[in-house]
């Protein structure tokens, strides 16, 4: 089957699949694949993910510090870290559009364009109020508590309440 | 080599690298990079709700929580071995503004006077856990998408929602850093 998958049959799977609508409501991130894998392919998620932690721990972005230094433009380091980052994503993702390029079980590679609403701003505001306070984005979340400063698993605990209320909300919100 | 692991990195090493998780995650398994929804994952796993929004096969997003386990992971193996022996150098200007609040202590990531469990009875203390960590748990979902999602994988797709959200989160941020943190601070 995933040899066979063209770009429009996945392009179909994308655009008329109830439950991948419901998953894809407010999320930017998203399992695309069609596939069905035993459980344990999703090792290599964990690897990528203690690679992504041991990073954000040495690149010291998720400091609280280094926070209060980018919202108070005393230090370059963050805008540097996040600057680099869009600019490495960017040519990565024209690559794989130019050259059709496919992943390793031969499932085309598709964008969906997402549309601008209400909440990209009141949500996106609120992120950063409490971003300046945590000095923590989710990534870092998970991360700090690995450090050993194990009292942020309060602060993970009322993200989690904090995305359930507005699970619970979504419907009366302005979107 | 662990001598050069256990120094802080530059940015112009981690921001590359940080970039390169977009095609990788998609080349292994057509993912989009992101976190915050795996706090949605979590919710619809765990808490019992009718709401439509955590009513979907939240299997199928596993793979998310089994990256944030991994980023877990990379927390610990970093603090545990590869971690740097020196403070993180900071600014002066925001050490002596921060040194006026009483905060003193850079050998953590998070300030050792705030982020404690005895913090936690202060009121400044649970403003900054459980207050702001509501914040980043209910911004990011109506947002769409936190740092990650938005900031790396969105804006790497040129995506217009992901442009504004970000430009939100830093006037966010921008704007409690300057003018409420040292309100909180001061209590």
């Amino acid at each position: 089957m995933s040899e066979k998958t063209t770009a429009k049959q996945h392009h179909d799977f994308l655009t008329g699949n109830a439950d991948f609508e419901v998953r894809s409501l407010d999320a930017v991130c998203l399992n695309e694949s069609e596939l069905k894998h035993p459980w344990w392919y999703n090792f290599k998620y964990m690897i990528t993910g203690i690679l992504f932690g041991i990073l954000l721990i040495k690149a010291e972005v998720i400091s609280w510090f280094r926070i209060q230094e980018m919202f108070r433009l005393q230090s370059f380091h963050m805008y540097g870290v996040i600057g680099s980052a869009v600019v490495v994503g960017i040519i990565s993702v024209w690559i794989i559009k130019k050259f059709h390029i496919k992943t390793i079980y031969g499932e085309p590679i598709e964008f969906v364009t997402r549309k601008l609403n209400k909440g990209n701003v009141i949500g996106g505001l609120l992120f950063g109020f409490g971003w300046a306070l945590t000095g923590a984005c989710p990534g870092p979340l998970f991360a700090q508590i690995g450090t050993g400063a194990t009292a942020t698993i309060i602060t993970l605990l009322s993200a989690i309440a904090g995305t359930w209320t507005y699970g619970v909300l979504r419907d009366k919100l302005p979107h | 080599m662990i001598e050069w692991l256990r120094q802080p990195w530059p940015w112009y090493v981690a921001g590359p690298v940080i970039g390169l998780m977009v095609p990788v995650l998609l080349i292994i398994g057509n993912k989009s990079f992101g976190i915050s929804s795996s706090l949605r994952h979590i919710c619809a796993a765990c808490l019992p709700s009718k709401a439509p929004f955590f009513n979907y096969e939240w299997k199928n997003e596993i793979w998310n929580l089994f990256l944030v386990g991994g980023i877990l992971l990379g927390g610990i193996i970093a603090g545990q071995w590869l971690s740097s022996p020196d403070a993180v150098q900071i600014n002066p200007k925001l050490a002596a503004e921060l040194s006026s609040y009483g905060i003193s202590n850079y050998n953590n990531l998070v300030p050792a006077e705030l982020f404690t469990w005895p913090a936690l009875l202060s009121a400044k203390g649970l403003i900054l856990m459980a207050g702001g960590g509501f914040l980043v748990g209910f911004g990011t979902r109506y947002a769409g998408g936190c740092t990650s999602g938005h900031s790396i994988m969105g804006l790497s797709t040129l995506q217009l929602p992901s442009l504004v959200a970000t430009c939100c989160f830093m006037a966010g941020g921008f704007i409690v850093a300057n003018l409420i943190l040292p309100l909180i601070l001061k209590l």
